[in-house]
């Protein structure tokens, strides 16, 4: 099956993601982390922003080719109940390496979460392996 | 939490996790929206050379998130990145470890501390690799 893959600087729409109590408490139990602020729901564990899927234009791949190679987030303040976060992907970098299996496509992409004021919550940055 | 005094080199208390399960990998596929169903359905699996589904590796970055905010509490998480380095399989009990490599002074009354952090497997495997940082209060 082919490749379609993205060029840099492609950006999503932006999407706007409404952070919900059930949505914290079920992410937090999956993950096993028994802590209060999660269980109540108030306050979303590091990793939530991966439940924001923005698809960047341009990108369609069998899932099978897909790794995921590595995330990052980084904080401006904690996620919380309630925050309706406005996020947008962009393809940052495109690498190509050589793999035992053969040439692998590195696509590096960057999340912006930004509060209802514009003012930054989260930014991520997303390396997807193609294979 | 963490000791007061930190210094580079410092280890933090290990978290380690029950055995990856496949209702977890379910629940995680449901709560995260990854529907990859190389993670939950062992026929895909299967046809991908893999003798039973996989874990997905933001699970993995889950449980050092967990880590993180066992040592700063929710509201003290600045960063977390990982790369994720070989596949975590089901049963496989992940033992989530950090190391202090740096402490930076800020302005208020906090410290931003900087780790090393990974998740390790019961062969003693790092499975994935990364950093935090964390903000700790000083002071009384």
């Amino acid at each position: 099956m082919s490749a379609e893959l993205p060029t840099v600087g492609a950006c999503s729409e932006p999407e706007v993601f409404e952070v919900e109590r059930g949505a914290i408490r079920k992410f937090a139990e999956a993950i096993g982390d028994p802590n209060p602020a999660y269980r109540a729901g108030d306050v979303a564990p590091p990793t939530f922003p991966t439940t924001f899927r923005v698809r960047v234009p341009g990108f369609q791949v069998d899932p099978s080719r897909i790794l995921h190679g590595g995330e990052e987030y980084r904080y401006e303040r904690p996620i919380r109940a309630g925050d309706r976060l406005t996020c947008v992907r962009r393809v940052a970098e495109i690498y190509v390496k050589q793999g035992r299996l053969g040439p692998m496509t590195f696509v590096v992409t960057e999340l912006e979460g930004r509060d209802g004021e514009g003012n930054l919550v989260v930014h991520g940055r997303s390396t997807t392996i193609v294979r | 939490m963490l000791p007061k005094n930190l210094k580079p080199g410092d280890e933090s208390p290990s978290l380690v996790k029950e055995p990856v399960h496949k209702v977890q990998l379910l629940k995680y596929a449901g709560a995260s929206g990854d529907y990859n169903l190389i993670h939950t359905d062992v026929e895909t699996a299967r046809s991908a050379g893999l003798d039973d589904v996989i874990a997905h590796g933001m699970l993995s970055m889950g449980f050092l998130g967990q880590l993180l905010t066992e040592l700063a509490g929710v509201e003290n998480v600045r960063r977390v990145q990982v790369r994720f380095s070989a596949m975590v399989h089901l049963g496989d009990v992940l033992t989530c470890k950090g190391v202090v490599k740096q402490i930076t002074s800020l302005p208020d009354d906090r410290t931003l501390v900087l780790l090393d952090v990974w998740a390790e497997n019961q062969k003693g495997e790092k499975v994935t690799t990364g950093e935090g940082e964390i903000y700790v209060r000083q002071g009384p």
